[in-house]
């Protein structure tokens, strides 16, 4: 699981009214290179909950120093974009489990894959 | 790249081992998988450099394509881990990184992931048998995810059904071909070797 698949994830627990961003237990991440496209990355940011990028990032001990508010005319920083690349498309969770933040219920990431499956009257 | 490379590439694709009735796991060929991205990437430019679902992606033969046409990240849903399991599996083979996927129910996600995808891509369940209206759940759950565009296909004979429901939800659907769906007999309760059934391939976009 990369971390721009994770700042879209909302859990959907019965009753959970905000079930987001989902907390990550991470046992096992691991850098995964990919090509730096700058135009991809700077159209993605301001899709983005920024303040939930930043603390996944932390989680997995990948913070990189990268402010935890936007910096104005972030297009133009190469450096500042090629960070965000990192975290967003390289650093992947394949083994531990999301925790929704309201309701607690965990959800495992096996090889890669969140499970966002719940159980019947959940 | 050309039509036929991609659809020789995508002949690697690794697909269902036993496909799931209930689940309707029919696979995308990859003659119709390339012909759809293709023409998605061609004639719309909806794939390099974009962010793209593909919902119920099974073993993932529209995703790989994607990815091998250069999206900037694919994300495939789907519902079910051995057909995941193949599709890890192709993402290896392939050595593609611009690959994600996440296990859940398509018909709960709701308006969850509100326009975050640029683009949605799918082969839907075609809602026969035991799933009737899953085809539109799909279709729905698509066109919220979507801010750009969703490429589609669905059974002709479905055609005014859904136009009406694009009326209702506010978006322009466009056929842009008609394509005969060689679904092999992939069941025991298929009694022929291979029905042809005729399918649209549709693109929705906002209005």
């Amino acid at each position: 699981m990369k971390l721009l698949t994770h700042n879209m994830l909302t859990s959907h627990v019965k009753g959970v009214t905000k079930g987001y961003p989902l907390i990550i237990k991470a046992t096992e991440v691991k850098v995964n290179e990919l090509e730096f496209n700058s135009q991809f990355v700077s159209r993605m940011i301001p899709k983005l909950e920024w303040s939930a990028l930043i603390q996944a990032a932390e989680w997995l001990g990948h913070s990189q120093d990268l402010p935890s508010t936007l910096i104005p005319d972030y297009e133009n920083d190469e450096e500042f974009l090629r960070k965000v690349h990192r975290i967003l498309l390289e650093v992947e969770v394949l083994e531990g489990c999301l925790q929704c933040p309201e309701s607690g219920r965990e959800f495992p990431i096996s090889k890669g894959v969140p499970n966002m499956l719940l159980n019947e009257g959940e | 790249m050309k039509l036929k490379e991609l659809e020789s590439c995508l002949q690697q694709v690794d697909g269902f081992e036993e496909p799931k009735i209930l689940l309707e796991q029919y696979p995308t060929s990859p003659h119709i998988a390339g012909c759809m991205l293709y023409t998605i990437h061609n004639t719309f430019d909806d794939i390099q450099n974009k962010l793209v679902a593909d919902l119920g992606c099974g073993c993932g033969v529209l995703s790989i394509g994607a990815a091998v046409l250069d999206a900037g990240l694919c994300v495939g849903f789907d519902i079910d881990e051995d057909a995941l399991d193949i599709f890890k599996g192709n993402v290896e083979d392939f050595e593609l990184s611009n690959i994600d996927m996440v296990q859940c129910d398509v018909c709960s996600i709701g308006s969850s992931y509100a326009k975050k995808f640029d683009t949605v891509i799918m082969n839907p369940p075609f809602g026969t048998k035991h799933n009737q209206g899953i085809d539109m759940q799909f279709l729905q759950t698509a066109i919220s995810m979507a801010s750009t565009a969703v490429y589609s296909l669905h059974k002709t004979s479905t055609r005014d059904h859904i136009q009406k429901k694009a009326n209702d939800w506010k978006v322009k659907m466009e056929i842009i071909a008609e394509l005969r769906y060689d679904l092999p007999a992939s069941y025991k309760f298929h009694k022929k070797k291979s029905v042809d059934i005729q399918v649209d391939f549709i693109r929705f976009t906002p209005t």
